[in-house]
């Protein structure tokens, strides 16, 4: 597929409600940040009434269309483990799943932060400095969630067991 | 979108919520800029009309269906023009994520006579956007700049640096001009030839416009496309020769032309309908066109790669995720369940309560547009058998129903079906389908202030409806079923209200109330 070598495609998956456009959009704006053209599509809508919502976000030197074609993923982050077979057909041969069973939710001080967790997790893979994601972590949150939100992207770091 | 509104000194912004148009306007109120909710998006388009008739820039803005609510002013208003900027934003919605058909409303340029704008990204957005606000002020005509849901919810980077040097708008006043906007007949058929006149003048503009732009590949391949396609076959044919369009109607069919002669073979890709691939067509110029497998659903890398390769094969099914439900704590879970065990024909409507027709409810029969259920329910009770008719019942949402459930009341008033007819109006307090949207009926404006509130039993109870109730769904267990049956026998006209807030929003909305009542209090301590 020529989607122009250099482009790493991600894909964040999960149920309405748990953050996957968060995530999206942080992992976004830490590539924007790195000084990569960068996109980000999703679809949601009627999500918040508990559906499936996946969000893409593909980066590198020039990016055509928003939406990471099927077979073409280089990750693929799964916040509920129920959403890993509906979305695997996105990756591409040898690419990498994060998903939520990587990371001990009664570790993190909310289970709410399992996005940003896996967000540290995928982190271990991509080459960006982690001012970066600190910076993109503290702009997506309200101050008061910034200490939170950071230990747990710490802990992510740390859960680094992929699977194929 | 907000951003280039904002640059472009918007005075007015207006609409009505639906995915995926919604962000627009509340992203211009965050940044400053004066928006609101309307009803309706006929009353949101006439609203934006009167101000640029009043010499103000305004925009509304709305999904693909909206357009078919707001078809009436929109196509007259085509002839009457406007004195300062008016731009519809439309947001479709192929493969209908979140919709009810995947019109394509391109159409809608072409039925109108409107000028049509296309964005493929976050950057044309912000720039095209500019250019529709000139294009509308210098040909005085309101101008549909239309966007898809893989434009509206993507993001892209912006270079915000201003592309086009609009002039400043001028401060709104009226300037009479009486045959130009009053349409009787006299002055429409001049203002009719005024639009084609017009047309024809913008069509020899876009042939050199910069919103269309050529890039020169191979010779062996071609490639039409516009929007969000135009990227998808970029990445599928990067060595190929591009043809993007950012102006589709009227078509530059000039560039067209030399276009397509000076390449082998020449594609046109396209989402929807086959509207370019027809148009050129038409012209006398030989493109090729997208099977017709392709017009359903959204295009992506992978479909235009089996457009541009002629394959017609069966496609792989893609896996499907888990499709949303009623929320579990949904107060009004209730209705779904007593019409279920009552073996209601239930005409249903537009909001997240159609989600009533999913299991373990399959308590709707029909959906079709807003305000649909009313009216639907009021049809299928004059015609079906008396042991069928008295148990139907209509489910309508609070904010649909002061989008267009007003006039299914009139007529349940004016035209009663012999057995009677029960309109459920489930009051969440919000437009939680679209992501709590404000509405005429919670009494805040879009940015959650307060205002005017319609109170549902009031003017139900005003057009004459005896039997009105209002209950809470939760107050007590089996209360509604009860409500309902008994209802339901009396074969009367009437109008039962659930009014229970939205379990996602009711902490917010708790918190405007509280907003309110501090701001009241604060007024009455100064007033003393």
């Amino acid at each position: 597929m020529p989607t122009g070598s250099d482009v790493v495609n991600v894909v964040i998956a999960g149920l309405g409600g748990q953050g996957v456009i968060k995530a999206s959009d942080i992992l976004a704006d830490v590539a924007f940040r790195a000084g990569y053209d960068v996109k980000k599509s999703e679809l949601h809508g009627m999500s918040q009434r508990g559906g499936s919502v996946s969000s893409d976000v593909r980066f590198g030197k020039k990016v055509w269309s928003p939406m990471v074609p099927f077979g073409c993923a280089d990750y693929l982050v799964v916040l509920s483990s129920d959403q890993l077979e509906v979305n695997r057909h996105v990756l591409k041969e040898g690419g990498v799943t994060l998903s939520a069973e990587l990371v001990d939710v009664s570790r993190l001080a909310s289970p709410r932060c399992i996005n940003v967790a896996l967000l540290g997790a995928l982190s271990a893979h991509l080459e960006f400095p982690e001012e970066l994601w600190n910076a993109a972590i503290r702009s997506g949150f309200p101050e008061k969630l910034h200490d939170m939100n950071i230990t747990a992207f710490q802990f992510g770091r740390t859960c680094t067991k992929t699977q194929q | 979108m907000a951003l280039a509104m904002k640059s472009a000194g918007i005075t007015l912004g207006t609409g009505y919520p639906g995915t995926p148009s919604t962000e627009i306007l509340e992203n211009f109120s965050a940044r400053g800029g004066r928006a609101q909710w309307a009803p309706n998006e006929k009353v949101a388009f006439e609203v934006a009309l009167g101000a640029a008739y009043g010499g103000a820039r305004s925009v509304v803005t709305m999904k693909h269906v909206g357009v078919n609510v707001a078809a009436d002013p929109l196509f007259t208003a085509a002839y009457t023009g406007v004195p300062a900027a008016l731009i519809l934003i439309s947001a479709d919605d192929p493969g209908m994520a979140s919709s009810q058909n995947e019109q394509d409303n391109r159409h809608y340029a072409v039925a109108a006579g409107l000028p049509m704008i296309e964005p493929s990204d976050s950057q044309e957005a912000h720039d095209f956007f500019l250019h529709a606000v000139a294009v509308s002020e210098r040909w005085h005509i309101p101008v549909l700049f239309r966007m898809t849901t893989r434009v509206c919810h993507s993001k892209t980077i912006v270079n915000t640096g201003l592309r086009q040097e609009l002039a400043a708008p001028a401060p709104p006043a009226y300037v009479r001009s009486i045959m130009e906007r009053v349409m009787i007949p006299a002055y429409a058929r001049p203002a009719h030839r005024k639009l084609r006149q017009k047309l024809a003048e913008i069509a020899k503009s876009n042939e050199t416009s910069p919103l269309n732009t050529r890039t020169s590949g191979v010779r062996t391949l071609g490639i039409i496309s516009s929007g969000i396609a135009a990227m998808h076959a970029r990445e599928v044919a990067p060595d190929a020769s591009f043809l993007k369009l950012g102006t589709t109607y009227p078509l530059p069919m000039r560039i067209i032309r030399d276009f397509a002669e000076s390449v082998d073979r020449c594609v046109v890709v396209e989402e929807g309908d086959p509207y370019l691939a027809d148009s050129i067509r038409a012209a006398g110029v030989p493109v090729h066109a997208k099977p017709d497998m392709y017009r359903f659903g959204e295009l992506n890398v992978g479909r235009v790669k089996r457009i541009l390769a002629n394959d017609t094969s069966p496609e792989e099914p893609v896996p499907s995720g888990k499709p949303p439900q009623l929320c579990k704590g949904c107060p009004h879970r209730v209705v779904f369940e007593a019409f279920r065990d009552l073996g209601c024909i239930v005409a249903g409507d537009i909001g997240c309560y159609t989600l009533g027709v999913l299991p373990p409810f399959e308590a709707m029969d029909t959906c079709v547009s807003m305000g649909a259920s009313i009216t639907v329910g009021l049809g299928l009770r004059h015609v079906l058998p008396r042991e069928q008719a008295v148990k139907v019942a209509s489910v309508i949402g609070d904010s649909t129903f002061a989008h267009s459930g007003l006039s299914g009341l009139v007529e349940m008033v004016y035209n009663p079906p012999a057995t009677g007819h029960v309109v459920v109006i489930v009051d969440n307090g919000t437009t939680a389908m679209t992501g709590q949207q404000e509405h005429p009926g919670t009494g805040r404006t879009l940015d959650h202030e307060p205002t005017g509130k319609l109170v549902f039993e009031d003017i139900a109870r005003a057009m004459g409806i005896k039997e009105v109730h209002v209950i809470d769904p939760l107050k007590e267990e089996g209360e509604f079923a009860r409500l309902l049956a008994e209802t339901l026998a009396k074969e009367q006209p009437a109008v039962l209200i659930t009014r229970r807030a939205c379990l996602l929003a009711a902490a917010r909305i708790r918190a405007y109330e509280q907003r309110a009542l501090q701001g009241k209090e604060a007024c009455n301590a100064d007033g003393k």
